[in-house]
């Protein structure tokens, strides 16, 4: 995390990320957004003439902690009602391509 | 032929024994037919927001108190970005740079030498689903994503697998007293990821390390780590390099294997949870939970040894399981003759646990119930034979050993007058004997002293019946 | 005509027994099927369904039942789970998803008797300003249907507007409430984040959003919110202060109010006509007895840039779940799961969904987290203290919703970037987790509306209700009708 990368690499590798994301793009694609994105990612240099010395990275919008629930067990809900909603399944299990692992 | 010094760093998941899930309210009881324990949360569904266990996090910090750990007085979950089938969000609630607890460690003896692994920290997370694997297809159980796991990481301390085993054997332990989780490694409850590197003698940095993922048995990580020790060394002398990976330990043959590296790097994308507020744990509640925590095995140990008078060896077998432990206490506490109680224990109680394959809790005789044997022979109402019929009567129909002894009239006779009766009656009957002892036969003795037992039904005093014996064949 | 009426208005011709509920649901229906053809506000509706409840809600009122909605139809933004109902967001990856549970917000209205008459269309996963980057067809805006409702509620923005319903529900990330409700010249509020349990409201950026309602007026709002708010123990983010009564807080004048004007907000880059609207909404809050004065926002310049880091950070990962296994759209002969991954995904996302996540991935990749992720959130920091302080000195802060009024379908949709910088004042509100509402204050050229914007702080919801609905009784600006709802006035 520590690392920065953004003062070497000028242009975002989109095939990279897209990868990471688990996306397929096409060659047409991946032309379309190189520009489109460069152009967006250059616009947040604006950013980096902020002095943010000091001062604390705000990840929620409201002060709250400790919130949690107690341990008790509810009912979820049926197995019908999600093996109804997947695309595949079979013998009460969601099926996917086989995982080779 | 150089020589190589090994590096073993673990890390521990351990399922913690909630009723619900981490983050929803769905059951976490094994064996459950697949997909019985879902919700829109641990199937992740859209809308769907997670929840903290409140117990889920009092037992992590409970964990991390056994373990000598600071307990963070901040901390959050974030995001581990990864895409897996048994992933249900394809991302995993976990916990980066502000896990629960941090530092601590485990007391460790080796071969008699005495260490301490190093713990860096405990973070808490969510458990993936099951996937099932058939010839062309996957199937996914999702009844355990979402369970609450800790994971504890070791530091790089220990140095051969019997290390790690002693570890792993003494964190278990330490868990079991906590009574956090049930460790259950066949139900999967206790898994271990092993890192494992060599470097040679005289370096100071640590070699490239390897890890084992997946562990679910002491055998299995004992004999992985010495494969792969072995390996590794073998690699190295043959002027091979050592790569960082993930290997896969293959019971059948007995060798680990790389896993399929995959053709991205791996990049987690950690990044705050922005679902669950942190966890800021008031000092006062820290100590509070603090105050209920059960004493360490070593503590407990030394407990019997210093409060019970009991040898060394008697309480490191009773203090080996924490129920056993305090199956021992319970009864110590009540009866005049605690060595007399871990005798019991160590031999007839856990004797008959072996036997029918019971745990503590399910024994039939009440730790008070068995001091009060105890005490019944101690005072020398029952003798040691009576003692273990009682013991049998108790097990098999329950009931108080003072009111087996009354109803059955098993209290041993002590009345000198009712003895000497016998006693008489036994020396005229056996006129052989008698002679044979006044020629000095000391054998003679033990039998005449049987034969009064048995004339009595094994109620008499057999201290008593010597005595008088003695007594009159010597007149 | 029972379909151009507000929820009070309804409420109370259903209370004195002037009409029935289901005379309501008709006349809505009557509507859409007149003119959503022409707008497509809706994705799909549950005419049987509605009737139902309709007559099951006379019933329940002939019995005496109460219920602040009981037998009002309400139409939802296709991105909250409704039980037994499709739930799109959209995008072609939710197609076949029936939702097996009710969003905490629809199970308090619908504890109320509301009826849910149908979903409205939205930009996919709530990404866009627009409307076109939805999967199922653009809307257009009832008030000239060459132009965008705006977005990404801009079904519901359409269909409160072309009088297709009575109420509607929306949500906001960045703006999506607040714009389309400006674009379509109808109220739309964005309560203070956690004042409105998520659970149930599929997740763009998890920090930011938040559920609002979209009506014809600032009472209905007021009283949507009034229902919806509130404490859930399914969210951890929500807020535990009690609920006011909102409705009470309503008064003809300002008195005793200090508008803010942020002078960051009035500088180039406005459309003459928005800043004229917006300035004489202005003057018409002085007349009310506010005090006016200038307030500063320093780091509104770089408002947008932090935004499109978190939103689409939090987004990418929010995302990762729609993977063609559990539920939705699942792509045809993969050979194994990455494989089903990135061709689901490649199928059933559209391109404005495709260029968040990847942006999102980007900024929380190795190496690029620290400059920008980390940062963006150290400068959210700066713009919620950019409020405070300027709330210090103001009770609301007053401003254009959107630089602009509505453009043309397609004008925008080439150039991201640019569409992104027209959120400049509505994505300030939600970094800072404030509040904001958008009140009709004119027509650009006579023809489009505009939305006057009013800012308060984290749960200010009484005063910018107050101020919102002081300033809309004092004008006339909610008495003018788009052309359908003209069409659509029976």
């Amino acid at each position: 995390m520590t690392e920065d990368k953004t003062q070497s690499a000028k242009k975002m590798d989109v095939r990279y990320v897209a990868n990471l994301a688990r996306l397929n793009l096409t060659d047409g694609e991946v032309v379309e957004f190189q520009s489109q994105l460069d152009h967006i990612v250059e616009h947040f240099n604006q950013l980096r003439s902020l002095n943010v010395d000091g001062v604390e990275p705000m990840a929620h919008a409201t002060p709250i902690q400790n919130v949690f629930r107690e341990d008790v067990v509810r009912p979820g809900l049926d197995r019908d009602v999600i093996l109804n909603n997947a695309p595949e399944q079979s013998s009460g299990l969601v099926m996917v391509p086989t995982i080779v692992e | 032929m150089t020589t190589y010094r090994v590096t073993i760093g673990l890390e521990v998941h351990v399922q913690l024994k909630t009723k619900s899930k981490m983050f929803c309210s769905c059951s976490t009881d094994f064996g459950a037919s697949p997909n019985t324990h879902v919700c829109p949360v641990c199937m992740g569904y859209p809308g769907s927001l997670p929840v903290m266990n409140r117990e889920a996090i009092r037992w992590t910090v409970i964990s991390g108190l056994m373990l000598g750990c600071d307990i963070n007085p901040y901390s959050k979950f974030d995001r581990k970005n990864y895409f897996y089938p048994d992933m249900p969000k394809n991302y995993q609630i976990t916990q980066c740079d502000k896990p629960l607890c941090l530092g601590g460690g485990v007391d460790i003896e080796v071969a008699g030498q005495a260490m301490r692994i190093g713990i860096t920290r405990i973070h808490q997370e969510e458990d993936v689903a099951k996937n099932m694997h058939y010839a062309t297809w996957s199937g996914i159980d999702y009844n355990r994503a979402g369970v609450p796991l800790m994971e504890i990481v070791s530091e790089p301390d220990m140095e051969s697998a019997d290390e790690a085993i002693a570890y792993l054997q003494t964190l278990r332990q330490i868990l079991l007293y906590a009574e956090v989780s049930d460790c259950n490694m066949e139900e999967g409850n206790m898994r271990c990821d092993v890192n494992v590197s060599i470097r040679p003698e005289g370096q100071t940095a640590f070699g490239i390390k390897v890890e084992i993922k997946n562990m679910n048995s002491f055998k299995g990580i004992y004999n992985a780590l010495n494969y792969e020790i072995e390996r590794q060394q073998e690699a190295v002398r043959a002027g091979e390099k050592i790569i960082q990976e993930t290997r896969r330990w293959d019971v059948d043959k007995g060798q680990t294997f790389s896993m399929r590296t995959k053709e991205d790097a791996h990049d987690y994308r950690y990044f705050p949870e922005p679902d669950l507020m942190p966890v800021a744990l008031p000092a006062s509640l820290v100590a509070e939970w603090a105050a209920t925590l059960p004493l360490l095995p070593a503590q407990r140990r030394e407990k019997f040894v210093s409060e019970f008078g009991l040898p060394e060896y008697d309480a490191q077998v009773l203090a080996a399981d924490k129920a056993v432990g305090d199956y021992f206490e319970t009864a110590a506490r009540v009866s005049r003759n605690p060595k007399a109680v871990s005798n019991w224990v160590m031999t007839d109680v856990l004797r008959t646990l072996t036997e029918k394959a019971i745990p503590i809790a399910a024994f039939k005789i009440a730790p008070a119930a068995l001091a009060e044997l105890v005490d019944l022979t101690d005072s020398k109402v029952i003798n040691s034979n009576t003692a273990r019929d009682v013991f049998a009567i108790m097990l098999a129909e329950g009931g108080r050993a003072k009111e087996i002894v009354t109803a059955r009239g098993l209290a041993q006779v002590s009345d000198a007058g009712a003895i000497e009766a016998i006693v008489a009656q036994t020396i005229a009957e056996n006129p052989k004997s008698v002679e044979d002892f006044r020629n000095g036969k000391a054998a003679a003795m033990k039998f005449l002293v049987g034969q009064v037992m048995k004339l009595s039904k094994g109620k008499a005093n057999p201290q008593m019946a010597g005595t008088l014996l003695e007594k009159k064949l010597s007149n | 005509m029972l379909n151009t009426l507000t929820i009070h208005e309804v409420l109370e011709r259903l209370n004195r027994g002037e009409c029935r509920s289901e005379d309501v649901v008709n006349s809505v229906l009557d509507a859409i099927r007149r003119t959503d053809g022409r707008v497509h506000g809706y994705l799909t509706l549950n005419e049987a369904d509605a009737l139902e409840q309709a007559r099951a809600a006379d019933r329940a009122r002939g019995q005496g039942a109460k219920g602040r909605l009981l037998g009002v139809p309400i139409a939802v933004k296709d991105v909250l789970n409704v039980k037994g109902q499709p739930c799109t967001c959209g995008s072609k990856i939710l197609k076949g998803y029936i939702s097996p549970y009710d969003a905490t917000a629809i199970a308090r209205l619908r504890a109320e008797g509301a009826i849910f008459v149908g979903r409205t269309n939205m930009d996919e996963f709530a990404m866009g300003s627009t409307t076109e980057n939805s999967a199922y067809g653009v809307t257009r805006n009832p008030w000239d249907l060459a132009y965008v409702p705006g977005g990404s509620s801009g079904g519901s923005a359409a269909v409160v507007a072309a009088n297709e319903c009575v109420a509607a529900l929306g949500s906001d990330t960045g703006g999506s409430v607040r714009q389309p409700a400006s674009f379509c010249g109808c109220v739309g509020l964005k309560p203070t984040y956690g004042r409105i349990s998520r659970y149930g409201l599929t997740a763009y950026a998890s920090s930011l959003d938040q559920i609002g309602p979209m009506t014809k007026d600032v009472r209905d709002a007021a009283l949507l919110l009034e229902i919806m708010a509130g404490v859930d123990e399914a969210d951890s983010t929500s807020l535990p202060q009690a609920v006011p009564d909102y409705q009470a807080a309503l008064t003809k004048d300002l008195k005793g109010v200090t508008v803010g004007l942020p002078k960051e907000y009035f500088v180039g880059g406005l459309d003459t006509e928005v800043e004229r609207c917006v300035q004489e909404a202005i003057e018409v809050c002085r007349k009310l007895g506010a005090k006016i004065v200038e307030v500063s926002l320093p780091h509104t310049r770089v408002a947008v840039d932090t935004y499109y880091i978190i939103a689409p950070a939090e987004a990418s990962a929010n995302l990762s779940r729609f993977d063609g296994v559990r539920y939705g759209y699942r792509a045809q002969g993969a050979v194994d799961p990455l494989d089903l991954y990135k061709k689901t995904r490649a199928e059933g996302f559209g391109p404005e969904v495709k260029r968040r996540i990847i942006l999102g991935t980007y900024v929380l990749s190795s190496g690029y987290y620290d400059a920008f992720y980390l940062r963006a959130q150290k400068v959210r920091t700066l713009i919620r203290r950019d409020f405070e302080a300027a709330f210090a000195q103001c009770s609301v802060i007053l401003s254009p919703v959107a630089p602009t009024p509505a453009y043309q379908i397609g004008e925008k949709s080439s150039d991201p970037l640019q569409m992104y910088l027209g959120d400049i004042f509505t994505v300030p509100v939600n970094l800072a987790g404030i509040c904001g509402l958008s009140v009709p204050c004119g027509l650009a050229c006579g023809r489009l509306p505009v939305g006057l914007h009013v800012m308060g702080p984290a749960l200010g919801e009484e005063t910018i209700l107050r101020t919102g609905y002081a300033f809309e009784q004092a004008t006339e600006w909610r008495s003018q009708r788009s052309k359908m709802a003209v069409e659509n006035a029976g």
